[in-house]
């Protein structure tokens, strides 16, 4: 279990060598988040507590899902998958070694963005929520991409990238980030409860203030959510994995 | 002792039946060649025996390992290293860190990893282009760095999935070396190719499949027998002037260039009539030489002279 996990490892420092400066990942990772946040910025009589909400939760959810979809994609196109899978790691390690890679982008860049906000905006969240919440959110949404990337089982990047925004870009507009969860309607309500990123949301206004639910709750559904994608994108992988080579 | 068991090994993609109850064995140290058409079930079978495919029926063990068990499958492949066929390694890695990767896959410790590394990068010539992106190698270079990292963790058994298909002649032959050496130190290699003189050179015993079924198993000499007729004396002469009535009962006469090849059953007695035909007609033999059945004219002879 250990050797696998340091072998999960390996595979991450591969997929940060190679994958952290693809064009796609620099766009949807950085440049976008950027943009979007501008777009919710300008125009709006927003506090620095909702500006850095905002920036923070974007960023996470963004850059932790920049990498994860299109590695194996990539690595199909690449003739390099059959070589990873023959080597003596299981099929989960390999996944957990693409989901170590999405973890320590989103953590890397996350925290800059955010610690650099918070300075600037002085804003003061509290540490440990604010830690634990984005360790969570970040594990949560890397795990999101071992599911993005299983099905179709393409070697087209643009294909998973593309039905991965649609996904992503949905779960941005129901998770309280442009509308708090108290100001939504009841059916919105019971949408955004539907995404993690709402969880995580929540939890960063419970670490500048008050949130909408009670934090146990955020940090339950995040844990919750990120082992259901994990457990699930690991079966989906595993069922169309003959594919892959058909 | 086997390192390699398949027993009733079939594959279904559908309804598609790609490789039918195919049995054999690979003794351990053996160089074992299997070959086929383009689409017989080369790859389908290579694929289920290092694990990546989950066979429809039927039984496969490696190094006394059951492939078909998660935890087993995974300590054969501690044991052994894989050429699958059209792999690439990392282009936007340098060679070493290709390198590096694969010995860390096989849990090496990054001391042994650097040792073997470099014999590797040494005995591939590829030494001084360690710390290049392999995006620059040529064909020949990926291959032989394929191959090394295959051989990351020295292993006992190898599957090579034509590891020699459209190289330049020197990384060929030096893939070649290595096999060989590869069976020196008492390894087993299970090797798919096209080429048949590869294979002649090579493999110890050879499987021949032809629609999913294994159609023959045998030594390479053993499955040249298998082909009649194909016996032929090849004879050169000067003036180049050559009658098919010279020799009695030939089976089939082939003219070739500035040689006429006589396939026969009985060298012996053509061999003798040319001879007595050549002092008649005042010709010089410039060669003379028997020829028996190629390994190419087996496969051709098995499996017709289309791909399935």
């Amino acid at each position: 279990m250990i050797e696998q996990f340091r072998r999960s490892f390996a595979v991450a420092k591969k997929d940060m060598l190679i994958f952290y400066l693809k064009g796609p990942v620099v766009i949807m990772g950085l440049i976008f988040p950027f943009f979007l946040f501008l777009a919710f910025l300008i125009g709006r009589n927003l506090g620095g507590e909702q500006l850095f909400v905002g920036l923070t939760a974007m960023t996470a959810f963004f850059t932790s899902t920049a990498v994860g979809p299109t590695i194996i994609p990539w690595e199909c196109r690449g003739r390099t998958f059959e070589r990873l899978i023959t080597a003596p790691v299981s099929l989960t390690t390999v996944l957990l070694g693409d989901l170590q890679a999405s973890f320590y982008f989103g953590l890397a860049i996350s925290f800059l963005i955010s610690l650099s906000a918070a300075v600037y905006l002085s804003v003061h969240p509290n540490p440990l929520i604010f830690l634990t919440a984005t360790l969570l959110a970040i594990g949560c949404f890397s795990a999101m991409t071992i599911l993005m990337s299983s099905y179709p089982p393409t070697d087209v990047p643009a294909d998973v990238m593309m039905l991965s925004s649609l996904l992503k870009f949905s779960l941005l507009f129901v998770s309280g980030i442009f509308v708090p969860l108290e100001r939504l309607p009841a059916y919105g309500r019971a949408i955004s409860f539907l995404s993690p990123l709402t969880y995580y949301v929540d939890a960063l206004r419970h670490s500048t203030g008050r949130g909408y639910l009670p934090l146990w709750v955020d940090f339950g559904m995040l844990i919750l959510f990120g082992i259901a994608f994990f457990l699930t994108g690991v079966s989906i992988h595993r069922k169309v994995l003959e594919r892959r080579f058909t | 002792m086997n390192a390699i068991e398949v027993a009733g090994l079939t594959k279904y993609y559908g309804s598609f039946l790609a490789v039918d109850g195919v049995n054999f064995e690979v003794k351990t140290g053996e160089v074992f060649g299997f070959l086929g058409p383009n689409g017989a079930g080369k790859t389908t079978t290579i694929r289920m025996l290092t694990g990546i495919l989950k066979p429809s029926r039927g039984e496969v063990r490696v190094l006394d390992y059951d492939m078909l068990r998660e935890g087993e499958k995974i300590k054969a492949r501690e044991r052994m290293g894989i050429v699958p066929e059209m792999a690439n390694p990392y282009v936007d890695l340098t060679a070493m860190q290709n390198l590096r990767l694969m010995g860390e896959l096989y849990g090496m410790s990054r001391r042994e990893i650097e040792k073997r590394s470099t014999e590797l990068l040494r005995l591939f010539d590829l030494y001084d282009k360690r710390d290049k992106k392999v995006r620059t190698f040529s064909k020949g270079m990926r291959q032989r760095l394929i191959l090394a990292m295959a051989m990351i963790s020295d292993p006992e058994l190898l599957f090579l999935d034509e590891p020699t298909s459209g190289l330049d002649v020197i990384s060929a032959r030096m893939i070649k070396d290595v096999i060989r050496e590869e069976k020196r130190k008492e390894k087993t290699i299970f090797l798919t190719t096209h080429n048949m003189a590869d294979a002649n050179e090579l493999c110890e015993r050879i499987g021949i499949i032809r629609k999913g079924k294994l159609i023959a198993i045998d030594t390479p000499e053993k499955l040249k027998g298998l082909v009649k007729g194909r016996v032929s004396v090849e004879v050169s002469l000067e003036p180049m002037k050559f009658e098919p009535g010279a020799v009695t009962s030939p089976i089939k006469v082939e003219r070739m260039g500035d040689k006429v090849r006589i396939f026969t059953d009985d060298p012996d007695a053509t061999i003798r009539e040319l001879v007595g035909y050549t002092e008649r007609e005042n010709l010089r033999i410039i060669s003379l030489r028997t020829l028996s059945p190629s390994l190419e004219d087996v496969f051709v002879e098995l499996v017709g002279d289309r791909d399935d």
